[in-house]
């Protein structure tokens, strides 16, 4: 067999191994969290640990209800400042900003995303929570986390829509300008709404990333395990719940944990389902035109 | 930005204790020393202290191996009167339920009420601590202080300061879930030295100038006050045998007790007991 081909064919498979390796990975870690959580589940009863209130492992009270709800609003809160200051950063690189303020914004944006969420969190606690403070509360709240996950998600948003703005075919932008259209209709009535899915894409990934973040939000949304009543309250997240007490937990407790990850790991299941969706319609989309 | 070092200080700590286990070269007892092995289980807080007893007794008899687990305290009761280690450990008085075993008092740990250092608040009594943190008193005007709300910092469940904590001072009230809990005594002290109008309770060992530590009923918290019984929220730190210990097992309890034994505790910021 001449050496070409049997290169060929090897490369076919590794690269088949590899493939198959983060699916098989994925797998085990949903069947290892499922095996883990499975005790807690059975002993608690899937009602009472989805819709308990009170979560006191030592007096049995496993409810994590509180987490998931200070999940979800830390998630809104950072996407209700996210989106517009987010969008409105990929219209101006798309198609506002002259060369040189977009050589100078995008690595900027970018370098945002390398940062460890442990600085997030330490620029949060130290800089946020004094200044959430003098609103009212502890300073450690729900409005805290909120507002270091918006600096985290932001560049999610920022590149994704930035890139499917700029994937909207010339032609629409041309004809629009040809009828007359102002620059603002034409991006707001013309270039938005064509690039429609791969914006709603970002936005769906930067709601992933918020609610999987952990180390950020110990730090400032202060880990109490109640339903918060306020933005100024103290909360609790599902990634927080399992961070948090992991170390020291044993029997039914640590397998209340692992199943507090096995929520955690479908609500992002669903989210990503999502995303990819948008995605594809989004791609679609331009194809047809 | 000084709080910022304390914070990643505390985080390097964490990763030079699991170091320092390595350093430090005891003289070893060659050859004729015992041989055989050793295995601990129980309580987290004795945990750090017990693997620097293992490290240096293991390089002065090279041929002993001794294993230690935590688990917690109730762990270390229960495995050490099922026989599944020779020595439990407990950071707590046995109670009555648990079965009878022979205690050994390693050394004491003091856990202080620490608030920011800006607080005029230099005392409380226990009952006040009580029900500073089961939500009762939850401005600092009903105890002297200015009329500023309390906020509660403590440690997250399962944790054995909090677990001692509670046997101490909270007598069977639980703490409000309304207390801002962090992982880690070195985040309970951050928050606390960040947050003005804060009170969280810490093990001795880490104290520093970032808080003030509070009177209890009058007597501050200090390692001698401790040590002299005056303090009110001393916890007694235990290694549990079935029987009185014979062989390596002695060797090793007598060797924790020994001078050498008690200057570890010391480093480790625990009280020696003489």
């Amino acid at each position: 067999m001449p050496s070409h081909v049997v290169v060929d064919r090897t490369a076919k498979h590794v690269v088949l191994i590899c493939a198959s390796a983060s699916f098989v990975i994925l797998g085990a870690i949903f069947i290892f969290t499922m095996r883990e959580g499975a005790p807690a589940l059975q002993e608690i009863g899937l009602y009472n640990f989805l819709l308990g209130t009170e979560w006191r492992p030592g007096q049995e009270m496993f409810g994590i209800l509180p987490m998931t709800v200070g999940s979800i609003l830390v998630t809104l809160g950072s996407m209700v400042l996210a989106i517009p200051i987010g969008l409105a950063c990929a219209i101006l690189l798309a198609e506002v900003a002259s060369f040189r303020v977009r050589r100078l914004l995008r690595p900027a944006v970018e370098l945002l995303v390398g940062i460890p969420s442990v600085v997030y969190g330490l620029v949060g606690m130290l800089l946020i929570v004094p200044a959430v403070r003098e609103i009212g509360g502890s300073g450690f709240s729900i409005l805290a986390a909120s507002l270091v996950l918006t600096a985290m998600v932001l560049p999610t948003i920022i590149s994704i829509s930035e890139d499917s703005l700029r994937a909207v075919p010339k032609g629409y932008k041309e004809a629009a300008l040809a009828m007359g259209a102002t620059q603002w209709q034409m991006i707001w009535h013309v270039q938005v709404p064509a690039a429609r899915s791969g914006i709603m894409a970002g936005i769906v990934l930067g709601m992933g990333r918020a609610i999987g973040e952990t180390m950020a939000m110990i730090m400032v949304i202060g880990n109490s395990p109640i339903i918060p009543t306020s933005p100024l309250s103290q909360g609790r997240t599902l990634t927080g719940n399992i961070a948090v007490e992991i170390m020291y937990a044993s029997g039914i407790h640590r397998s209340a944990l692992f199943s507090t990850g096995v929520i955690l790991f479908l609500i992002i299941l669903v989210l990503n389902t999502v995303a990819t969706f948008a995605l594809r319609r989004g791609l679609k989309a331009h194809h047809v035109a | 930005m000084k709080k910022l070092l304390t914070l990643l200080i505390t985080a390097g700590l964490i990763g030079a204790t699991v170091l320092t286990g390595c350093a430090g070269t005891p003289a070893t007892h060659d050859t004729a020393g015992p041989t055989g092995s050793i295995t601990e289980a129980g309580s987290t807080t004795v945990q750090p202290i017990a693997e620097r007893f293992a490290d240096v007794f293991t390089q002065m008899y090279p041929k002993v191996t001794v294993t230690i687990q935590g688990g917690g305290s109730s762990v270390g009761v229960k495995s050490a009167s099922d026989g599944t280690v020779d020595i439990g450990a407990a950071s707590r008085e046995l109670k009555a339920d648990e079965p009878a075993l022979v205690k050994h008092l390693l050394c004491r740990d003091g856990i202080a009420l620490a608030t920011h250092p800006s607080n005029t608040v230099t005392g409380l009594t226990k009952d006040e601590v009580r029900r500073i943190f089961a939500g009762e008193i939850t401005n600092w005007s009903q105890v002297g202080g200015p009329n500023e709300n309390i906020i509660v910092v403590a440690r997250e469940e399962g944790s054995g300061t909090r677990t001692a904590f509670e046997e101490l001072v909270m007598d069977e009230t639980l703490i409000t879930n309304t207390a801002i809990l962090q992982p880690s005594n070195g985040a309970v002290r951050t928050t606390v030295s960040i947050t003005p109008t804060a009170i969280g309770f810490l093990s001795f060992g880490y104290l520093d100038g970032s808080v003030s530590s509070l009177a209890v009923d009058g007597v501050l918290g200090t390692i001698e006050n401790a040590k002299n019984g005056s303090y009110p929220i001393v916890r007694p730190l235990y290694f549990l045998t079935k029987e009185a210990p014979s062989g390596l097992v002695k060797e090793f309890i007598d060797f924790c007790l020994s001078a050498e034994g008690q200057s570890i505790v010391e480093d480790e910021g625990y009280i020696s007991v003489d």
